[in-house]
């Protein structure tokens, strides 16, 4: 999906980047060319909005990371939201876009799961059933030309299984062992694979951990909607631990050197 | 908002549709067919996963691959896997491949004026015993052919297979004529071949290649045997038999 | 009357027929265009020069193994990001002038005046001319580096990535950058930085080409790593002769035959 919250729902101007130096893409346009269309209005913007989720497998489980700014356009909004929740024993979900319509989701997700509980049958829905009824979830209100705008990580551990994916506001979704929203899926995702592909039998909790720090100062360096404090979650055979937010440490002593833009040198 | 976004409401349109990459195709011969994909799914310049399969055994006789946007291709999968087990509950039999065919027909038509982004391919074995392939466009018009590609690589591989598959512009030597079916050996070759030189040109394709085999009842698994990594996915015994074939492709 | 002068520069006189076109849906044909990652890092040294070797033109690869490291001076290169003509016109002008001046002042060129005057022209063309470059050097005042925009903005730090991947290459500049890194350090942090837009990015790919610059030494590393060989094809793709059908046949000799006639005597060779 576009990852940039300010160009989502319009149609994109091919003249900014004619020349694909920069990584957007272009949506098949195909808007309906309806005389009604100024009657109805229900398509929208995101407006306070979350950016990237990071998600990896280890060992142990699955662990998975998120800053806790909530952005109001350009303005640091709100600094201390959190964006990872834990659903039931097993899972934990991470969304990135609208966080209002991530509210409405959690709201329906807490339903659900009170429903469930009440069931009484002995079955807990895993991660892997989350998914699949938030999936049903997105696709059926972008079929109503409805979005809820956001995408969104599912992580857990069920049974001794392992279990991450993602989906978002056109209700797509896909595995992998390493997953990112957002400008992460550009700039940490790279990293992530790099570090953990072919080796998610043998992370440790600690490595696992120190990547998915060094991929959010990262972010913190290059995404300009993002915070140095974030929390990380993992998902084991113990259940779900979020931590409590951690703050980064950055160093920005190489600017001292850095002088001007061109000839300068004073 | 600071950028003044509040104060003009403007229309705003939101497009429920992407494109997620990928190619698939299938090939069918005289007792067998051939349905295959690769397993890259993207978005833009993006590539999402390495592993996202397009390629679903239905039955033990049919095989569906399906690509475009992948949200409503996995939807249409699911539909159509809970039709064919309605049918089973009903008539304890699997579906016979050319009613899936029309049934598929009518369920991508059904969403004539909200389509399924998906061009889809069904391949498998006829009640006849013959390798069938069964092409559809997004609403449903579809069509049986001996081989067909679609997907982001189509314009490259669908000329190569009418060459290949068809023998088209290839005259055949004096007194002789080109084979009506190529062997299975033969088709596995082109297949991969197809996928490689997809994977060299676009940038849409690669990462895994998944191939399906449908053997007819009583064929002999010949030209399958010594593969590597051939695994079988029949559910029954004494019928037509489904196998995978995974390869690595590309990752650049 | 028409008018027979034809103004220097770039003629603009079919924009607004081209304009007109594109409204009633018919696409101007599209540029080939270095898709890309191009990297650049500054080390104890000198400079270290990467890019990948894919070029597009929308989803097709035009060409696997293509050279996006351009010759500027001796001491300086520059790698070109977007459209393929525009950075390679770009960077042979600027070469050739960088050429001109080095003779007339009798001095080895800098690396600012190369990024000066590729700035000035670029934003002379307002963006017109699409090349985003990344531009690295050593000169008398020791090593420089920079990237140019298409619009002739420009910037200079120690590490610099553009192009499509360029987030996957700034990602892994950011995490493992250091400043006064060994030649080796630099250039594998070079190579993981083009490798992570060759495989994340799809407009990246095939090889690794990295260029080393120091006060006296340049080497150019030609496909430096190439993690992306094709595997061999299951079958030849040979035709038997005959295999084009023809309608017509006309067989001619191609062989001429003169006969030479002699007249008076033969000059005088010896």
């Amino acid at each position: 999906m576009d990852h940039f919250p300010t160009n989502w729902g319009r149609p994109r101007n091919d003249a900014q980047d004619l020349y694909n130096t920069y990584p957007l893409h272009q949506r098949p346009n195909n808007t309906p060319k309806d005389v009604f269309a100024d009657g109805v209005q229900r398509t929208q913007q995101p407006i306070v909005t979350g950016t990237s989720i990071l998600a990896i497998l280890y060992k142990d489980g699955i662990m998975m990371a998120a800053d806790t700014l909530a952005s109001y356009g350009s303005l640091s909004r709100f600094k201390t939201i959190q964006r990872l929740q834990s659903v039931g024993e097993n899972t934990v979900i991470g969304a990135s876009g609208d966080m209002s319509d991530f509210q409405y989701v959690q709201s329906i997700l807490e339903e659900l799961m009170i429903e469930e509980f009440t069931a009484n049958d002995q079955n807990e829905l895993g991660p892997a059933e989350i998914h699949e009824y938030l999936s049903r979830v997105y696709y059926a209100r972008r079929s109503k030309m409805n979005p809820l705008w956001n995408s969104v990580l599912v992580g857990g551990k069920k049974d001794g299984k392992r279990f991450l994916a993602y989906v978002d506001l056109l209700g797509t979704t896909y595995s992998a062992s390493t997953l990112a929203t957002g400008y992460g899926a550009y700039i940490a995702l790279p990293l992530l694979r790099s570090a953990v592909e072919g080796r998610e039998d043998e992370l440790t909790e600690e490595q696992a951990q120190k990547l998915l720090t060094d991929c959010m100062r990262v972010l913190f360096y290059r995404d300009a909607r993002s915070l140095d404090k974030f929390q990380i979650a993992k998902v084991t055979d113990e259940g779900v631990v979020i931590s409590d937010p951690i703050k980064l440490d950055t160093t920005w002593g190489f600017a001292e050197k850095i002088r001007g833009y061109g000839p300068q040198t004073q | 908002m600071p950028d003044g976004s509040f104060s003009h409401p403007q229309q705003r349109s939101f497009n429920p549709y992407t494109e997620n990459g990928g190619t698939i195709l299938a090939i069918a011969g005289a007792d067998f067919t051939v349905i295959a994909g690769d397993t890259r799914q993207s978005e833009g310049y993006s590539i999402q996963t390495r592993y996202a399969p397009k390629v679903f055994r239905l039955t033990d006789r049919a095989v569906l691959a399906v690509n475009g946007f992948a949200a409503d291709g996995n939807m249409f999968v699911k539909k159509v896997k809970q039709r064919l087990e309605w049918y089973r509950h009903a008539h304890a039999k699997d579906m016979p491949l050319r009613a899936i065919a029309r049934l598929i027909q009518t369920m991508l038509y059904a969403q004539r004026f909200f389509p399924y982004y998906v061009y889809n391919i069904l391949g498998g074995i006829e009640e006849d015993g013959t390798g069938a392939v069964y092409s559809f466009d997004p609403v449903g018009s579809y069509e049986r052919e001996a081989c067909r590609a679609a997907g982001a690589a189509q314009s490259l591989v669908q000329p190569f297979l009418d060459n290949q598959i068809y023998f088209k512009n290839q005259q055949a030597a004096p007194g002789q004529s080109h084979p009506l079916h190529l062997p299975l050996s033969d088709v596995l070759s082109i297949v991969i071949d197809s996928f490689t030189s997809a994977t060299e040109r676009h940038i849409e394709v690669g990462d895994g290649l998944e191939m399906y085999v449908v053997l007819a009842k009583g064929r002999s698994a010949q030209g399958l045997e010594g593969g590597r990594g051939v695994q079988e996915l029949t559910t029954r015994t004494d019928g037509d038999r489904v196998f995978v074939i995974r390869r690595e492709l590309k990752k650049d | 009357m028409t008018s027979f002068y034809s103004g220097p520069g770039f003629d603009f006189s079919n924009t607004v027929r081209n304009n007109f076109l594109q409204d009633r849906g018919l696409p101007l044909p599209k540029a080939t265009s270095t898709g890309t990652t191009i990297v650049g890092c500054i080390y104890k040294d000198g400079v270290v020069l990467g890019a990948d070797t894919r070029a597009t033109e929308g989803p097709i690869v035009a060409d696997k193994n293509c050279e996006k490291i351009h010759y500027i001076t001796e001491s300086i290169r520059c790698c070109g990001a977007g459209t393929a003509a525009d950075t390679e016109f770009t960077t042979a002008l600027i070469s050739s002038n960088m050429e001109m001046h080095a003779l007339s002042t009798g001095r080895k060129p800098r690396v600012v005046t190369a990024m000066t005057m590729l700035k000035q022209m670029l934003f002379r063309y307002q963006g017109h001319v699409g090349a985003a470059l990344v531009l690295g050097g050593v000169d008398v005042t020791g090593p420089h580096l920079f990237t140019i925009a298409p619009h002739g903005s420009t910037d200079k730090l120690p590490y610099v990535t553009m192009g499509s991947g360029s987030l996957a290459a700034m990602a892994v500049f950011e995490a493992g950058w250091k400043p006064d890194m060994t030649r080796e350090e630099a250039l594998e942090l070079v190579v993981a930085a083009i490798s992570a837009g060759i495989f994340n990015d799809l407009g990246s790919g095939s090889n690794v080409d990295a260029c080393v610059i120091t006060a006296n030494k340049t080497e150019m590393l030609r496909n430096f790593v190439r993690p992306n060989e094709r595997v061999t094809k299951e079958r030849s793709y040979g035709f038997r002769r005959g295999t084009t059908a023809w309608k017509k046949e006309q067989i001619r000799s191609l062989i001429v035959s003169e006969e030479v006639v002699k007249h008076g005597e033969a000059m005088d060779v010896s």
